[in-house]
C-alpha cells in the first residue's frame, strides 16, 4: 500500500519575493537542499523559527514550487502543474493554529471538506469521514462546532480531514505549539499510530525535543541548509553542536552529557527516561 | 505584607444558566511582595481565570481580592488605578500590538497612566534594554519585527507601567528554544533587578522549576497548593495524576528512589540533578574506599 | 459580555423543525415575515405569533433562549415604539400636552411594529437556532442557484459566507481577549466623550484587523492544501432532500397564511 510514498528534493532552492518594495527583494530562505524520506519514515524536521523548515515542508506539497532543483512527492514531480491536486492529495499538511484551518461550522462538514473539494461520492465522503474521525479518536464530536472543542480535540479534527483524502504522506507543522501537555500527548499519540498502524510516512516540525525524540530519523535546518539528519539518539548526543543552532535536548540527555563532563562513566546515547533511569541506577546500585 | 490576597475567592461563569460553572472555587492565598511564583494547573483549572481577578478585569462572583492592602471593587473608580499597580500580559501578547512605531506602542500604558513625556521616555529605554529591544528599532512598525521581538515589545508595554506585580501568561508559548529561554531569562533579570513580584503562568514544570521561587497549583478550580518548589515537587506523583507533566528529570530521580538508590532529595532541574549525582557517586566511592 | 449574543446560534436537536429541508425552512421563514407585515390587525398579527410560538415549541429549543435573542433588541424596540407613538399625528388624539400630541393611531401602529419586530427576531432566530449555519448557506446557495445563469458566484458567496460564521465565534473571543489585554494596559474604553471613546477602540480595531488578515491567510492555504478550487466539481457530504414532512409545513404555513387575511377581515 505504500508504494510511491516517499519525499525526495533535490539541491532545492527557494525564495521568498517582497512585492512590496520597490524594486521587489528576494530573499533566498533555502539553498540548495538534498533530502529524501523513505516510505513510512517518521522524519522530524528541527531548526530555529525562520530555519527554512516549514517552507521546505511547503514545497512538498507544491504550495511553494521551487526556484531551482527538483521537488517529488509520492513520484510527481512537483513544478508541473498538472500535478497540483495529485500531489496535495497524497501529502496533506497540518498546521500550528487549529482554529485558522478548520473550515466548517460542524466537526463532520469540516472533515468532509477535502473530499467535497475532489469531487467524491456522497456516500463515499460519509463512510471515509466516518472512518477518518474513528480513526483520531473523534467520532463522538463529529456533530459539534469546532470552536467548543479543546485545542488538542481541534488539531484531531484538523489530522482527520487529512486523513479522509487518504494521503500517503502527513506534514505537519508544529502542530502541538499551541496546545497544553495534555493535547500535545494526544496529537503525538495519533501521529504515532498513524505511522505505526496506516503506514503513513510523517514529517513532523516541532520545538519539542522529547517528541523528536520519537521520530524515526531527525534532520536539522539552520539557515535555509541541513546542518544534521541521523538517528535522534546520534543527532542528541551532539549536545554542544544543537544548543549552537539555538535548538535543545531531552534533559536526560543534557544530564548525561553534564555528568560526562565531570568524569563520569556513562553512555553517548542517552535520550529517554527509560535509558537514564538504566544508566544512572547502574552507577548508583554498584556495589 | 502581602502584596496579593485573595479571601474566599469564588468566580462563577454563566451563573443561572445551563452553561454554568465554577471556574474559581474559594481560593484563598497570600503572595508576599518580591516573590517570583510559577503558576501551573492544566487547562480549565482556572489559573487564568484566577489571574484575571488579580488586576481587576473580573469582579469575584463572591470573596475578595486585595492588592497591596486595598480591597478590588470597593470603588469601581480605582480599578483604573490598580491595573497600573498588577500588570498583565496575556498568552500571545504581539497580538495587542497596534501602534505605528514600537516606541509609541510600549508607550501605550505608561501614557495612560498620566505620566510625563521625559519619565515615558526613560521607562521606555529601561524596559527595551531589559527585553532586548534595541533602540534601533524604535522608529520601525511592531507589524515588521520577527515573532520573537513582537513578544518581547509587547512584554515591554506592560513592563514599563512598572507594575508593583507583573503577571505573564505563558510568555514563552509557541516560541524556539532559544527564544523561550532568552525571554524566561530576561523576565528573571528584570525581577532580580526592579525586585518586584513576579507571578509566571505555565504549563512547562521544567521553566518554572528553573525560575521559579515559590509555585502555586490549581487543579479543578481550587488552589492545590502554594509552597516551595522542593515541596511541590514532592508531590510529582499526585501533579502527575492531575495532568500535568512533571519535569523528566524529576520523574527519572523518583523512579531511581524507588529502585532503591536513595536519592532522599527532590529534584527538578537539571543543574541540581547534576550536583547531585557528583554528590552521590562521591558518597559511594568513599564508602568503597 | 459579548458572548452573551446569541443570534445566529446553533443548537443541534432532532425535533421536527430541526430536520426540515433548510431550504424549506428558509422559504418558511420569508413566507411568515411576509405574513407579519401583511398582517393589519391584532388578529392578524395573533395568527403570525401563535404560528411562530407554535414552531418554536416544536422546536423544543429552551424558551429562555428566545428571551436572551431579544433582549439586546430591546433599545430598537422602545426606538421604534416611540418614533411611531409621537410621529404619527393622523387619527384621533388621546393625549396632548403642549407640542405632543399622541393618538390612537400612532399608539396602534407602534403596538403592531412591536409586534412585528418582536416577531421577525423570534422567526429568523428560530431558523438560526434549529439549522446549523451550513445547512443554512447550503440552501442559499441552492435556492440562489438559478442566479448562477446570469453570472452571479453564488457558490463564492456561500463560501464567504460559511467562513464568516466559522470564525465569529473565534472573532468574538478575540475580541474579548484583545479588549481585555488593552484594559490591562490602562485603556479606557468606558469613559469619555463620543470622540474620545471612538479613538479608544483603535488599540482595539488595528489588533483585530491585523489578526483576521492573518487568519485568512492561514485558513486560504489549510484550504489550497485541502484541494480547494472553487465551486466547480465540489460534491457535498450532506444532501439536501425534500421530505412529506416538508410538504405538510407547506401546507400549514400557507394555511396561516390564509388565517392571518381571514382574521384581518375580522377585525
Amino acid at each position: 500500500m505504500c508504494m510511491n510514498s516517499f519525499l525526495q528534493a533535490e539541491n532545492l532552492k527557494f525564495s521568498y519575493i517582497n512585492n512590496i518594495e520597490e524594486p521587489p527583494v528576494r530573499t533566498e530562505v533555502l539553498h540548495g537542499v538534498s533530502l529524501d524520506v523513505k516510505k513510512g519514515e517518521f522524519v522530524a524536521l528541527l531548526g530555529h523559527n525562520g530555519s527554512g523548515k516549514s517552507t521546505l515542508a511547503k514545497c512538498f506539497n507544491a504550495i511553494n514550487i521551487a526556484d531551482e532543483g527538483k521537488v517529488y512527492a509520492c513520484g510527481f514531480d512537483a513544478s508541473l502543474e498538472e500535478n497540483l491536486f495529485p500531489i496535495r492529495q497524497r501529502v496533506g499538511m497540518v498546521f500550528q493554529n487549529p482554529d485558522n484551518q478548520i473550515v466548517a461550522t460542524i466537526v463532520e462538514e469540516d472533515v468532509a471538506f477535502a473530499l467535497e473539494n475532489m469531487g467524491v461520492e456522497p456516500a463515499e465522503i460519509r463512510r471515509r469521514v466516518d472512518e477518518a474521525l474513528k480513526t483520531v479518536g473523534m467520532y463522538e464530536y463529529r456533530g459539534h462546532a469546532p470552536h467548543k472543542l479543546s485545542g488538542g480535540q481541534k488539531q484531531r479534527v484538523a489530522i482527520a480531514g487529512i486523513l479522509a483524502m487518504k494521503p500517503q504522506v502527513v506534514l505537519l507543522d508544529e502542530p502541538t505549539a499551541m496546545l497544553d501537555p495534555s493535547g500535545r500527548a494526544e496529537v503525538m499519540k495519533t501521529i504515532k499510530m498513524l505511522k505505526e498502524e496506516m503506514c503513513v510516512t510523517i514529517v513532523l516540525i516541532t520545538h519539542y525535543m522529547e517528541e523528536a525524540a520519537q521520530a524515526d530519523r531527525i534532520v536539522v535546518i539552520d539557515n535555509g541548509s541541513i546542518v544534521m539528519d541521523d538517528v535522534p539518539k546520534r543527532i542528541f548526543s551532539q549536545v554542544e553542536k544543537m544548543k549552537s543552532i539555538g535548538l535543545d535536548v531531552p534533559q536526560v540527555t543534557e544530564l548525561c552529557y553534564l555528568l560526562r563532563q565531570q568524569g563520569v562513566d556513562l553512555p553517548e546515547d542517552i535520550i529517554t527516561e527509560d535509558e537514564c533511569v538504566e544508566a544512572l541506577s547502574k552507577l548508583l546500585l554498584k556495589k | 505584607m502581602a502584596i496579593i490576597r485573595t479571601e474566599n475567592l469564588t468566580y462563577v461563569y454563566g451563573d443561572g444558566t445551563p452553561f454554568r460553572k465554577v471556574a474559581v472555587d474559594n481560593v484563598n492565598l497570600s503572595i508576599d511582595e518580591g516573590e517570583f511564583v510559577g503558576v501551573i494547573g492544566h487547562t480549565g483549572s482556572g489559573k487564568s481565570t484566577l489571574i484575571q481577578h488579580l488586576n481587576g478585569l473580573l469582579q469575584p462572583t463572591s470573596g475578595s481580592v486585595y492588592i497591596d492592602g486595598e480591597k478590588l471593587w470597593e470603588d469601581k473608580k480605582r480599578l483604573r488605578d490598580i491595573r497600573f499597580k498588577v500588570g498583565l500580559v496575556f498568552q500571545y501578547p504581539e497580538y495587542q500590538l497596534f501602534e505605528e512605531t514600537v516606541y509609541k506602542d510600549i508607550a501605550f500604558g505608561p501614557k495612560n497612566m498620566g505620566l510625563s513625556d521625559d519619565e515615558i521616555d526613560r521607562r521606555i529605554r529601561e524596559t527595551a534594554r531589559m527585553v532586548g529591544i534595541k533602540e534601533e528599532l524604535f522608529d520601525k512598525s511592531p507589524f515588521e519585527l520577527s515573532g520573537g521581538q513582537k513578544r518581547r515589545v509587547a512584554i515591554a508595554g506592560v513592563m514599563a507601567m512598572e507594575p508593583k506585580v507583573l503577571i505573564l501568561d505563558e510568555p514563552a508559548s509557541g516560541l524556539d528554544p532559544k527564544g523561550r529561554d532568552k525571554i524566561l531569562g530576561q523576565i528573571r533579570e528584570y525581577h532580580k533587578e526592579k525586585k518586584n513580584t513576579v507571578l509566571l503562568v505555565s504549563h512547562s514544570m521544567e521553566d518554572v522549576a528553573k525560575h521559579a521561587g515559590k509555585i502555586l497549583v490549581m487543579n479543578n478550580a481550587s488552589l492545590y497548593c502554594y509552597d516551595t518548589p522542593v515541596n511541590v515537587f514532592a508531590k510529582a506523583s499526585e501533579l502527575s495524576a492531575m495532568g500535568l507533566a512533571v519535569p523528566q528529570i524529576t520523574r527519572v530521580f523518583k523512579r531511581l528512589d524507588q529502585m532503591g538508590c536513595n536519592i532522599g532529595e527532590e529534584v527538578y532541574t537539571v543543574d541540581f540533578a547534576k550536583n547531585l549525582m557528583l554528590k552521590l557517586l562521591n558518597r559511594n566511592n568513599n564508602m568503597e574506599e | 459580555m459579548l458572548k452573551d449574543i446569541t443570534i445566529g446560534q446553533f443548537f443541534p436537536g432532532k425535533s421536527i423543525v430541526h430536520r426540515l429541508d433548510s431550504r424549506i425552512k428558509i422559504i418558511l421563514t420569508i413566507v411568515f415575515i411576509f405574513m407579519l407585515f401583511m398582517a393589519d390587525s391584532f388578529y392578524g398579527l395573533g395568527v403570525g405569533i401563535i404560528y411562530v410560538l407554535g414552531a418554536f415549541l416544536l422546536s423544543k429549543i429552551p424558551f429562555k433562549m428566545m428571551l436572551k435573542s431579544l433582549k439586546p433588541l430591546v433599545p430598537i424596540l422602545i426606538f421604534t415604539g416611540i418614533l411611531n407613538i409621537f410621529f404619527i399625528t393622523a387619527g384621533d388624539p388621546v393625549f396632548e400636552w403642549r407640542f405632543i400630541t399622541v393618538t390612537d393611531m400612532g399608539l396602534r401602529t407602534a403596538a403592531y411594529n412591536m409586534i412585528r419586530i418582536i416577531g421577525l427576531i423570534i422567526g429568523s432566530s428560530l431558523l438560526t437556532y434549529t439549522t446549523s449555519p451550513i445547512a443554512l448557506t447550503d440552501a442559499i446557495e441552492r435556492l440562489l442557484s438559478p442566479l448562477k445563469k446570469i453570472k452571479v458566484p453564488v457558490h463564492e458567496l456561500a463560501m464567504m459566507m460559511t467562513i464568516a460564521l466559522r470564525f465569529i465565534p473565534t472573532l468574538i473571543e478575540e475580541t474579548d481577549k484583545i479588549m481585555s489585554a488593552q484594559k490591562a494596559r490602562g485603556a479606557d474604553l468606558e469613559t469619555g466623550s463620543l470622540l474620545q471613546r471612538a479613538k479608544a477602540l483603535v488599540p482595539i480595531l488595528i489588533p483585530l484587523f491585523v489578526s483576521s488578515f492573518r487568519r485568512a491567510e492561514d485558513l486560504a492555504l489549510a484550504m489550497e492544501c485541502r484541494c480547494y478550487h472553487g465551486g466547480e466539481g465540489r460534491t457535498r457530504l450532506k444532501q439536501l432532500k425534500t421530505a412529506p414532512r416538508d410538504y405538510v409545513a407547506l401546507v400549514i404555513t400557507a394555511g396561516f397564511v390564509f388565517l392571518t387575511v381571514f382574521a384581518d377581515k375580522l377585525a
